[in-house]
Formats: C-alpha cells, sequence, structure tokens
C-alpha cells in the first residue's frame, strides 16, 4: 500500500485543509471550468447491490478491471444473519438474494478481485471490515458504491459514497470524474458526558445543521471532544456524516489511529509503517486553513439522543417532548410516527430493538449494549436482534461471552451483515412495530413497509428493550455501577 | 449506456413538494436484489403508490402518464439518502426526463446526469409557483439553461461538463480512457 504523500508535499505559502491535501496528492488531471477532474482511487470496496450492473457495463466494452490489487469485495446486505454452521448453504430470504450474491462471487472470479465470501473469516459489513483489515489508511482516497463510505474518515482517509455508474469507472479505469467539493469543519468542544455516545453526538449534529446542512461539503470533525473520541466512535461519527448531506467526514489522524491500526493484516509492517507513520502525521490541516463553511457544538451539554421523526435530522434528546411541527414535513413525519406534539416520548412501546449496522456493529458497541442487557431480560414481546457487523467481531465478542450475555437475556445473537438496517435480507419489522435501532437512517419504510424507527445508540437500544419502551440508559448505567 | 441527447424538454409537470425525499421512496430497499437496470419503473414510488394489499392508493403519481408529465417537479433536498443509481434508473423507467427542485442531494444529481436524468435546481420563488400548479407545460432549455412556464423564467446552473455530456449524449467512461496515458504516469509517479 502507498504511503501518503509518496514524495514530499510541496509547502506552498496557503495554509491547507486536510482535506485539501489529500485531494491534491491524488490528482490525476486538475479540473477546469469545462470538465472536471480526474481523481485516483487507493481502495475500492464493492458489495453485492451496486455491483453487478457496474461489471456488465464494463464487460459489454471489453474493458477489465484495471487495478485487482486495489479492489476488494464483502457480501453485506442481501445475505442472511440466522444462525448458520460454517460450510453450510445460506438460506437467502428469495432467489434474487441469492442471484445477487451469486453474481458477485463470479464477478469476482472472473476479474481476480479479492472477496470476503461465505466462510471468509474477515466477511462483514464493507465499512467495518475495511479499518478491520488495515485496507483503510490515512491519507487514501477510498470509494464504494455506498453512501456510509464516509466511515473511513474516521481514519483521516478520503472516503465518499459513488453511484454504480461510478463504480463501472473505477473498475476500468481507477479513475473518478469530481468536482472539488467545498469544506465544513465542525468543531466539538467539551466532552461527553457519562453515558452519552458517539452516536447521540452525531445525531445532534445532524439536528443542528439539518439533512442538507453539509450539502456539497467534506466535513473534518475537530475539537478536544473529538480527539477523546475512541476509533470505533470516530468511526460513528463519520458514518453518519451523509445523514447531514455531506459528501464525506474525516477526522485527522493522531497516536489513537495508528496505535489502533498497528499490526491489521494489509497495514505495512515493522519500520514501513513507522515510515508510513511519519508521513500520515502531516495529514491535519495547517494553522489558520480556512474552510468554506464552520460551525461549533458543545458536547458537554449533550444527552443521549432518539430521533422523533422519518428524517435522521429530526432528533432531539430521549427526556424530551416530541416538537410541535413547524412545517408540512414534520407534522406528516410525527403523524407516520404516530406521536403527538409535545409527548413525552420516554416510555412509549416498543416492538422490536436492532442493534447493528456499520454505525454500530462493533465490539465497543455490542459491549455498551452487552453491559445494559447483563442480569436483565427483553421485555416478553419485544423482539431483540443484535447483529455483529463482521466475523471477526462476533468471534472476539463471543469469546468475551457477550452473545451469552445477550441470549440470556432473551435477544437473537445473528449471523454478520447490513441485517435490519436496510432490510434487503428480510429481516425486517412487522407493519406498524415501533423499532429502536442504532442504524442509521429513519425513513419511512426502511426497516419494512410501515415500520417506525426511532434512531438511537446502542445503550439506549438495549434499555429500550429492557423497558420495552423507549427509555433513557442512564438510569440502567447507575443501576449497574457503569455511570 | 449511452444516454439519448438531451436539448430541450417540453412536458407537463408531475409535483411532489414534500421536501427531503429520499431515494428509499423513489426506490424502496427491498427492490434493490436486482442484477440489472432495466424495468424499475413499477418499483418507482411504489410505497407512496400502492398500499399494504398491492392496490393502488389515490396518490397523484398514479392518476398521470409520467410520459406525458415527464418533468418532476420536486422539494428541497431531493434524492438525499442512499447512494442508489437505481434512483434514477426508476425514475427515467416510470418515464420523467427531468428533475427540477430547489436543491438534490449531491450524489443523487451526479448518478442523474450519469443516466440522462436531467436535474435543473431553480430559484426558491419560481420552485414554489412550479410546485404550485401540477400539470402545467414547462420547457428546458439545456443550451440556455432556463426553465420557462407561464409566467415562470427561471435559470439553472449546469456544470458545463454535465451539460455537454447530457447535450451530446457524451459518455464519461470514453473521456476518462481517453486520459489512460495520465493515469499511468500517476501510477508511475506516486508508485503505487
Ligand atoms: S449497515 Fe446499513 S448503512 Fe451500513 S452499509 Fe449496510 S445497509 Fe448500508
Amino acid at each position: 500500500m502507498a504511503a501518503y504523500p509518496s514524495k514530499p508535499t510541496v509547502r506552498t505559502a496557503a495554509p491547507q485543509t486536510l482535506f485539501d491535501k489529500i485531494w491534491d496528492s491524488r490528482l490525476v488531471t486538475p479540473e477546469t471550468t469545462d470538465a472536471p477532474g480526474l481523481l485516483y482511487v487507493d481502495l475500492h470496496l464493492i458489495h453485492e447491490v451496486t455491483s453487478p450492473q457496474a461489471f456488465a457495463a464494463i464487460e459489454a466494452r471489453g474493458l477489465s478491471v484495471r487495478r485487482p490489487d486495489k479492489t476488494f469485495a464483502t457480501m453485506d446486505h442481501s445475505t442472511p444473519t440466522t444462525p448458520r454452521a460454517r460450510g453450510a448453504a445460506p438460506t437467502y430470504a428469495s432467489n434474487a438474494q441469492r442471484q445477487q450474491v451469486e453474481r458477485l462471487e463470479e464477478n469476482c472470479r472472473r476479474h481476480g478481485v479479492r472477496l470476503a465470501g461465505w466462510d471468509s473469516p474477515d466477511r462483514g459489513i464493507v465499512h467495518v471490515i475495511g479499518p478491520e483489515l488495515g485496507l483503510t489508511q490515512p491519507g487514501m482516497t477510498i470509494v464504494c458504491g455506498d453512501s456510509h463510505t464516509s466511515t473511513h474518515g474516521a481514519f483521516g482517509a478520503l472516503a465518499f459514497g459513488i453511484g454504480t455508474t461510478e463504480v463501472s469507472h473505477v473498475l476500468a479505469t481507477q479513475c473518478l470524474l469530481q468536482r472539488k467539493p467545498k469544506t465544513m469543519r465542525i468543531h466539538v468542544d467539551g466532552r461527553l458526558p457519562t453515558g452519552v455516545a458517539a452516536k447521540d453526538l452525531i445525531l445532534a449534529i445532524i439536528a443542528e445543521i439539518g439533512a442538507g446542512g453539509a450539502a456539497g461539503h467534506v466535513i473534518e470533525y475537530a475539537g478536544p471532544a473529538i480527539e477523546a473520541l475512541s476509533m470505533e466512535e470516530r468511526m460513528t461519527v463519520c458514518n453518519m456524516s451523509i445523514e447531514a448531506g455531506a459528501r464525506a467526514g474525516l477526522i485527522a489522524p493522531d497516536v489513537k489511529t495508528f496505535a489502533w491500526m498497528v499490526g491489521r493484516d494489509h497495514m505495512p509492517k515493522g519500520a514501513a509503517f513507522e515510515a508510513a507513520k511519519q508521513s500520515w502525521s502531516r495529514l491535519k490541516s495547517d494553522p489558520g486553513a480556512v474552510f468554506d463553511k464552520e460551525a461549533r457544538i458543545n458536547a458537554s451539554s449533550l444527552s443521549p439522543m432518539i430521533t422523533w421523526g422519518a428524517s435522521p435530522d429530526m432528533g432531539m434528546p430521549v427526556d424530551a417532548r416530541a416538537p410541535r411541527p413547524q412545517s408540512p414535513d414534520a407534522a406528516k413525519a410525527l403523524q407516520y410516527m404516530g406521536f403527538q406534539p409535545d409527548e413525552t416520548l420516554m416510555g412509549e412501546p416498543v416492538q422490536t430493538v436492532f442493534i447493528g449496522s456499520c454505525t454500530n456493529s462493533r465490539l465497543s458497541d455490542l459491549r455498551q449494549a452487552a453491559q445494559i442487557m447483563a442480569g436483565r431480560h427483553v421485555k416478553p414481546g419485544v423482539r431483540m436482534l443484535v447483529v455483529p457487523g463482521s466475523e471477526r467481531i462476533k468471534k472476539a465478542a463471543e469469546a468475551e461471552g457477550l452473545d451469552a450475555v445477550f441470549k440470556t437475556a432473551g435477544a437473537e445473537w445473528r449471523e454478520p451483515g447490513c441485517s435490519m438496517c436496510i432490510g434487503m435480507n428480510g429481516d425486517i419489522g412487522r407493519r406498524g412495530d415501533l423499532v429502536v435501532s442504532t442504524s442509521n437512517r429513519n425513513f419511512a419504510g426502511r426497516q419494512g413497509p410501515g415500520v417506525r424507527t426511532v434512531l438511537a445508540s446502542p445503550a439506549t437500544a438495549a434499555a429500550s428493550a429492557v423497558a420495552g419502551a423507549i427509555a433513557d440508559p442512564r438510569k440502567l448505567m447507575e443501576m449497574c455501577g457503569a455511570a | 449506456m449511452q444516454p439519448e441527447p438531451l436539448i430541450t424538454i417540453r412536458s407537463r409537470t408531475a409535483c411532489l413538494p414534500e421536501p427531503n425525499i429520499d431515494t428509499d421512496q423513489i426506490i424502496p430497499a427491498r427492490y434493490l436484489t436486482v442484477t440489472d437496470r432495466g424495468g424499475l419503473g413499477e418499483t418507482c414510488f411504489r410505497d407512496w403508490r400502492f398500499d399494504k394489499a398491492g392496490e393502488p392508493t389515490g396518490h397523484a403519481l398514479n392518476s398521470l402518464d409520467a410520459r406525458s408529465h415527464a418533468i418532476l417537479v420536486a422539494g428541497d433536498n431531493f434524492g438525499c439518502g442512499s447512494s442508489r443509481e437505481h434512483a434514477p434508473w426508476a425514475l427515467l423507467d416510470f418515464g420523467f426526463r427531468a428533475i427540477v427542485t430547489s436543491t438534490a442531494a449531491d450524489i443523487f444529481k451526479s448518478n442523474a446526469a450519469k443516466n440522462g436524468l436531467l436535474v435543473a435546481e431553480i430559484d426558491a420563488q419560481s420552485h414554489q409557483a412550479l410546485l404550485s400548479s401540477p400539470g402545467e407545460v414547462v420547457e428546458i432549455d439545456l443550451e440556455a439553461s432556463v426553465v420557462k412556464s407561464n409566467g415562470v423564467e427561471a435559470g439553472f446552473q449546469l456544470d458545463p461538463f454535465v451539460r455537454t455530456c447530457l447535450m451530446q449524449g457524451v459518455d464519461p467512461l470514453g473521456y476518462i480512457l481517453q486520459q489512460s496515458e495520465a493515469i499511468q504516469s500517476f501510477e508511475a509517479r506516486a508508485s503505487t
């Protein structure tokens, strides 16, 4: 893997943002008024849903994959998460899902693309396994036909989602036509209070700036509250940048980043890693760098967050009252959710709880949920799904006995995948169900037709499973001495 | 796939005034299990157009033919959410050829352009005027980058490259392939 930058950066007079540094180093051809620039892609991640038409498009033109060595595939969206013995045939929801996965297997075989397939110990949600395997590295440009590619920005990589036509461009040329996006810095002061998670922080940011608040921009998250976050927490924050409309989210790499990455499968090793670390250390915004837009938020005053509507920016503190709608859109969303203006949502009966997705399915997320579930039980009548983000996470969680905690509490411990985040594999709620979900999107019908989604942190989701209703996790945390 | 050249579009409008129409509404995730791109029109706004029993609802989209109402005037931040290119595929197959809105989501715009679906972002006042008169005849002139109706004349910005691609039916992959040498020398330079 190429270290950043591959040749010494020429010191220019103007201070640069982290984004500018990566962008400039990856430009094959600069943009002009008439045409976008050509941006080189260091890592192309692929999954079964957005790639079949792209492979078909390049094959129709007699082209092949230019750099299979910079391409990595996994299967996650359409794959069943029902418990399955190693080597056993997966039970797909229908033939469509099977065909999609088999098409990916065929395409990868034909084009020599590495695939973390069934029975690979590396398989998992695309944005979970990239960092986990050490494929994701600071300074890289990373793309995937998937909007939550922004997750990888937690490592100081410029990572963003692309459409299927662009997937075909990257397959064939390893490049993308891009106009330079604008930059936005979100400065987070203070420190997250105990019981308030990174998920709550990003939900608060999105509620503050709106679903289109960062449209056309790449966000850099900075400030003491961001520096204090673990790598897993940083991934949760960067993951949901797209929910604020951003193209990507970035956090400058630091000692925590390097400590997290060292020794991972695809990382440079030994002296090569040390050398890479040197160049990665330059990946930060220069003092005085100018951003097109700035926002500030204080983490110290935040509470656990939930969403009350059908857009991720419709968030509020868990103990707040549902708003009086200020727009027809908000009124429609409240009505869809079945909530009344001014109503307290805590105590609202919940039918399903989902812990998983590329936002919150990492080991630390599972630990937080397990801490609340330990010695407690899922409220009778409530269905709780716990879906680890990858095979490795599943294994690590089982080694710690987290699976036993969940199972004893009455939750389902499933195989890794996207599962109820998108419901493509058949894991969906029933019409009318209120689902407390650690995923990233609460759009109408996202988790099944007529299903109502409340986005929350793993702790809030677990507390809601125990209560059988929307609940404040801080109460249970105090009781287990975690607070 | 070579999109057909677009010069002007003249058609009646269909209107969806809701802001933040996300791609899960345009095409619900359960229809993403396809491996080709054709025939997705049926799934377009599926859960708005059909009820749980699969019966058509009273939604306005059910009582018009999108081929004669090929311009969709939609609320702010259209196409937000998932990056699925299935959204423009579904809209095109349903019969739409252009989206007129005040703002559209980045990835959606990019996906639309690559498939010959025009996205025209116009000023808020003209946008409101068009939204309040569904079924009106609107003309979109790409060369002049203007949306015209009886009473509204609104300019829109279109990336010059996108405009060239739309108007000439240029395929961007061909354009990138022409730069193979530059890509090769970048790879050599970056020893990547
Ligand atoms: S977990 Fe959800 S958001 Fe993440 S990649 Fe899968 S479907 Fe997309």
